[in-house]
């Protein structure tokens, strides 16, 4: 089988991915939902993983696919761990918009 | 075009626009559906490069697991849409600036690059499930297990921190 970078081109791949990060940078900016911001993260840790996968791809490396294995690892901790702060942020104060959490501003 | 590029087209379109999606939609649920298709679009792409074993495990992982602890999530706490605080408007202003100079300084990277032309293929077996054990069993064990404490400890932490506090008397 001929290789599927001859034809897309890794450029492409490249394009793709920025413009994925820069979405999910731009969600993490304009969005006060805890949640929104949460889904953003997510987006962008999947731009990134879709580089490395390219990437292994163009080096034909087995390397890359296993970092992306355990940052999809590290990801489901982390968004347990999140959400589950987030519902406890709920039970106290009521609402997850992110500018209610200001008690330490004093 | 070949096909394979055509199909690259459609997957990246559907890609994108199911992340914008994502981000503008009012309803969190209707962000969190549109997020399932994103993740469904990218699983898409890996399937493209030929990298299975990563496909299934994204869509067991992002499409099964975390799009179901989100949606849970959501509906614990009933939000909809009239939970929305209005933004004070330099916030959203700081935020389309600082978005429009990170997409510069990327764009004007990419620009300058210099453009990747060589492709050697040697034909070698990289990326299929047997490789991808081996490697894993073999050069990554002691981070494969660490991956493993690290599920451990965020499931005791997550039962920890959504557990309800007893009152004290």
């Amino acid at each position: 089988m001929n290789n599927i970078l001859t034809q897309i081109g890794i450029e492409n791949y490249i394009f793709l991915c920025v413009t994925l990060f820069c979405i999910g940078i731009f969600g993490v900016l304009y969005r006060r939902n805890a949640i929104i911001v949460f889904m953003s993260i997510e987006i962008m840790l999947n731009a990134v993983n879709l580089l490395f996968v390219a990437f292994s791809t163009y080096h034909q490396d087995t390397q890359g696919q296993v970092f992306v294995f355990f940052s999809m690892a590290v990801a489901a901790a982390e968004v347990a761990v999140g959400l589950a702060i987030l519902v406890s942020i709920f039970r106290n104060i009521g609402s997850i918009s992110i500018d209610n959490l200001k008690n330490l501003k004093g | 075009m070949s096909t394979v590029l055509i199909l690259f087209c459609v997957l990246s379109a559907i890609t994108l626009l199911t992340a914008f999606l994502t981000i503008f939609s009012r309803n969190p649920i209707h962000s969190a559906i549109y997020l399932v298709i994103c993740f469904f679009s990218i699983a898409g792409h890996y399937l493209l490069l030929n990298a299975q074993f990563l496909a299934i495990v994204h869509i067991i992982v992002y499409s099964g697991a975390i799009m179901i602890l989100l949606l849970f999530t959501i509906m614990l706490m009933n939000l909809n849409e009239a939970d929305e605080v209005h933004k004070p408007r330099f916030t959203r202003l700081g935020a389309i600036v600082s978005f429009c100079l990170v997409c510069l300084v990327l764009i004007k990277i990419f620009i300058n690059s210099k453009p990747i032309v060589e492709y050697d293929y040697t034909g070698e077996d990289y990326q299929s499930i047997k490789v991808l054990g081996k490697a894993l069993l073999n050069e990554y064990m002691v981070p494969f297990e660490f991956a493993s404490i690290l599920l451990l400890v965020a499931m005791i932490g997550t039962v920890l921190l959504s557990k309800k506090e007893k009152l004290e008397k």
